[in-house]
């Protein structure tokens, strides 16, 4: 939104412009926010009303807790909850991620959207399908067995008249409990579901039309700039306000070790917060970075658990000679946002309205109301689109600062943060070390398989950690972000004699951990299916032949078979023929079964390996991936393509570096990302199965990435790569070692 | 406080600031011009990116009393929902942006490599973006898009 357009707006209006970004006005809010005996909405995920209402003249509105990053929830809630409801998606407005006005459904997080939230807003639908048809089944005095609901109206199957909805219910709340037994439709007369439906907010994303995060403003607000230590564990000694004193209107604002400058412009916050003097203490608590895995392992501060443990150890009979071992090692790496996290926030002494692009509005309120000592009640977290966040970026960060520093000055605040802030402060995917070993016989039965991996225990789905500012401002901030599972599928998917998983839970992260897309599994998966592929070469197998003798699950059978089909796979065991050529090619496979519940998704990749350099050039990937019913087949193939790359990106080049203070890889320069030359042929199939539960498109397809990648290297060269990133300084020295 | 004057997207237009080194981009901002976005004021990222005098150019490199008298296009100055430029449109046809915050830098950058070279090959296109980055992995319906706005394929 213009900035001359927002002066001209009063400030509740821009509150309904929030919920506007979606396209729809909504009647419900300017009520709300214009006073009028507010009727605050039921927000109990286990009623109807919560998610949907009907506004009388032929349209439905649809109130969504899982929030749009990009990954086109806003049209593919609307497919669920239309099909199921009988109206068509133009009908149907849409919320989101709104404490005031939308249920919780939790994080939008886990690639669950779907899988969960979706299949939430499915029941609600149905429930409230079933209800329209009771009406008009009494209206018409026929039975509800005969009447269909289509097209907005409930009409009787054999043709007839229809009894518009509007005319059934008119604005009339439902008051009903979600019946989870409300017959579904079947999916062989679905209209909408598994229709590749364009995404409503793709038009204005196009032509510069959508207010983002970083674009909202509100009437009276400031502009902040928060100065973090040059340290990460650095105390605030003293600040030298003269050194700012030439820039007009600026504010330096301090709560303890919390330093922030406001400003009337952002430009001149840009410029005070690069004049402020501070003179912070020393610190210089990290670890070595070069020594970091060795830490890890060296740490006696855990707690272990087995977390998997199935079949029976050999007894006696053991092929010791064969046992095979391997480490592997996946770096702290950053979510890596185009944007750095932005909010705003409007703070008074007895309420808080905040404007965020984190995936967590929900969840984040009991923080903020604790954090700022106001009830649940009076925090409001409303969600904008921001640059994709891909986990838990600095978004919740930027807004505690936002809220906190809006009470301090008594003014809705923006805080934007710079790159250096967001690559160096955002919480950090955690350093996962995984030792794997194991045995095959020369049929390709896996014997014995045991992998150990060492984690921080906060990614035991702990809400414990921190948010910056209050934890700099010394407030009272136990409950802040909670980084999400990362233990799963660190066992391998295929048949074995005795499988076991234990996990070293290290007391803490080296930097703030977080999830970062796909938590934990991209590395769990590179250990689990490089070593599958080392158990494969171990014993003389093609490993795509290795797999399926191993795999019972036919779905995981046909992803195999299907990616497979795709690369026009050779059968042969690896590495290749033709390995000390000046360039060495080779083809790479992994699958994995997300989570062992999820998506089944199998992937190989063609790689050149330039020997002298080091340099990988992936020269195509071939994915096929099922995710039970799809509801939206452009929306979920975006989300496969999406995952390969930012995955590739993760394996080829990105590793965050750091020295004994702080975080030194904040840029782009220093902390990489894959670019347009960089990217390979990528052939997805989709593997379409209507009558099975839809489950998570967004994360499964990172998985599988960087073992294939590393495989393909293996097959190209004959050497192994076991460490992330696979940089050519690394692969170099890996196929020297060779 | 100084007026700079400039061109944007046809219209004559002053932006004021006490800094004449103030970057173009918080100025076209500052005028509600926020289609062009703000990804790390470094020049790495492209997210900023607009056409100065027909040039594709990072606007959180370019200070005010550098631009003033030229001409800029942005996002918005390309063409609108309802008469989009064939590349917004070609993006819009395939669904290109997830979170879309470097679209706008995107597109204009593409827009001006068709303009210079109306036909490029698909490595041309790859070159051109080359200073774009995209965090969600939009990059093959990128170029599949571009491909398609120059006629070629889709």
């Amino acid at each position: 939104m213009s900035a001359p357009a927002a002066q001209a707006l009063t400030r509740r209006t821009m509150l309904k412009a929030g919920v506007l970004t979606v396209g729809f006005a909504l009647a419900g809010v300017q009520t709300r926010a214009e006073g009028n005996t507010p009727a605050p909405r039921i927000l109990d995920p286990n009623e109807l009303d919560s998610f949907l209402a009907m506004d009388g003249d032929g349209t439905v509105t649809l109130f969504c807790g899982k929030v749009d990053l990009g990954q086109g929830l806003r049209i593919a809630m609307r497919q669920i909850a239309g099909e199921e409801l009988g109206v068509g998606v133009d009908e149907i407005k849409y919320v989101e991620g709104d404490t005031a006005l939308t249920p919780d459904q939790g994080r939008t997080s886990g690639s669950n959207g779907i899988q969960r939230g979706g299949m939430q807003i499915r029941r609600a639908a149905a429930t409230a399908r079933e209800a329209l048809i009771a009406l008009a089944a009494q209206r018409i005095n026929m039975a509800a067995d005969d009447l269909v609901a289509a097209g907005g109206e409930v009409r009787p199957k054999t043709g007839g008249a229809g009894i518009r909805f509007a005319d059934l219910i008119g604005t009339r709340s439902f008051n009903l409990k979600l019946n989870p037994k409300a017959p579904l439709k079947a999916p062989a007369s679905y209209t909408l579901v598994g229709r590749p439906l364009a995404r409503p907010d793709v038009p204005a994303k196009c032509t510069g039309t959508l207010t983002y995060m970083q674009d909202f403003t509100l009437p009276d607000m400031v502009h902040a700039r928060v100065i973090r230590p040059p340290a990460i564990g650095a105390k605030l000694l003293a600040i030298d306000e003269g050194s700012i004193k030439d820039l007009p209107g600026v504010k330096a604002v301090r709560i303890k070790d919390f330093l922030a400058v406001v400003a009337d412009d952002e430009w001149t916050a840009v410029r005070a917060s690069r004049a402020l003097r501070a003179q912070w203490s020393a610190w210089s608590g990290l670890p070595e970075q070069d020594k970091l895995a060795a830490t890890l392992r060296a740490d006696r501060d855990i707690t272990d658990e087995v977390v998997v443990t199935r079949g029976q150890r050999a007894a006696g009979n053991a092929p010791d000679a064969a046992t095979r071992s391997a480490s592997y090692f996946w770096p702290m790496q950053s979510h890596g946002s185009i944007g750095p996290s932005c909010a705003v926030a409007d703070v008074s002494n007895d309420s808080a309205t905040v404007w965020t692009a984190s995936q967590g509005t929900h969840g984040n309120r009991k923080t903020f109301a604790r954090f700022l000592g106001l009830s649940e009640e009076a925090v409001r977290l409303i969600y904008l689109d921001g640059a994709g966040c891909y986990g838990m970026n600095g978004h919740e960060d930027a807004a505690a600062d936002a809220a906190i520093l809006s009470r301090a000055v008594g003014r809705p605040v923006r805080v934007q943060w710079s790159r250096e802030d967001e690559h160096g402060w955002d919480p950090k995917g955690p350093p996962q070390l995984l030792d794997i070993s194991g045995a095959v016989d020369p049929s390709g039965r896996i014997l014995a398989w045991r992998t150990e991996m060492w984690l921080p225990q906060t990614t035991r789905g702990l809400p414990d950690i921190p948010l910056l500012a209050p934890a700099a401002a010394g407030l009272d901030d136990v409950r802040g972000l909670q980084p999400g599972l990362i233990s799963q599928n660190a066992d391998p998917p295929y048949t074995a004699d005795h499988v076991e998983v234990l996990v070293h839970w290290l007391k803490d992260a080296p930097l703030r951990p977080a999830p970062i897309r796909s938590p934990g599994k991209p590395a769990n998966c590179f250990a689990v299916e490089s070593f599958t592929d080392e158990l494969a070469a171990a014993a003389g197998l093609d490993p795509v032949e290795f797999r399926l003798r191993g795999l019972e699950d036919k779905r995981g059978v046909e992803v195999i078979r299907r990616a497979a089909a795709l690369m026009n796979w050779q059968s042969r065991p690896s590495p290749g023929a033709n390995r000390n050529a000046a360039v060495a090619r080779g083809r790479g496979f992994a699958y994995v079964h997300y989570k062992h519940s999820e998506s089944h998704v199998a992937m190989g990749m063609e790689v050149a390996v330039e020997r002298a350099s080091g340099r990988i050039k992936v020269e195509r990937v071939a994915c096929a991936f099922d995710c039970g019913q799809i509801i939206n087949p452009d929306g979920a193939r975006g989300q496969v393509e999406g995952s390969i790359l930012q995955t590739l990106s993760r394996a080829l080049m990105e590793e965050v570096r750091f020295d004994r203070s702080r975080v030194t890889s904040v840029d782009w320069n220093s902390y990489p990302i894959l670019r347009f030359p960089d990217v390979p042929k990528i052939d997805i199939v989709l593997i379409d199965r209507p009558t099975e539960p839809p489950v998570g498109a967004g994360e499964a397809a990172c998985t599988t990435v960087a073992a294939a990648l590393a495989n393909a290297v293996f097959d190209a060269t004959g050497a192994r790569l076991r460490t992330v990133p696979f940089t050519p300084e690394r692969v170099k020295a890996t196929l020297n070692g060779v | 406080m100084a007026n700079y004057r400039l061109r944007i997207n046809g219209v004559d237009r002053a932006i004021e600031s006490a800094d004449p080194n103030q970057p173009l981009l918080y100025g076209l901002r500052g005028l509600g011009l926020t289609a062009t976005k703000f990804g790390c004021g470094l020049g790495q990222c492209g997210a900023c990116s607009v056409l100065l005098d027909g040039r594709p150019t990072l606007s959180c490199l370019e200070t005010l009393a550098n631009v003033e008298g030229k001409s800029v296009v942005t996002l918005e100055g390309l063409g609108s929902i309802k008469a989009p430029h064939p590349v917004q449109a070609a993006f819009i046809k395939e669904q290109v942006p997830q979170c879309g915050y470097c679209t706008s830098g995107i597109i204009v950058t593409a827009a001006a490599l068709l303009a210079e070279k109306p036909k490029p090959t698909e490595d041309e296109v790859r070159t051109a973006l080359a200073g774009n980055l995209c965090r969600c992995g939009t990059h093959v319906r990128v170029i599949r898009a571009v491909m398609s706005a120059s006629g070629q394929g889709g």
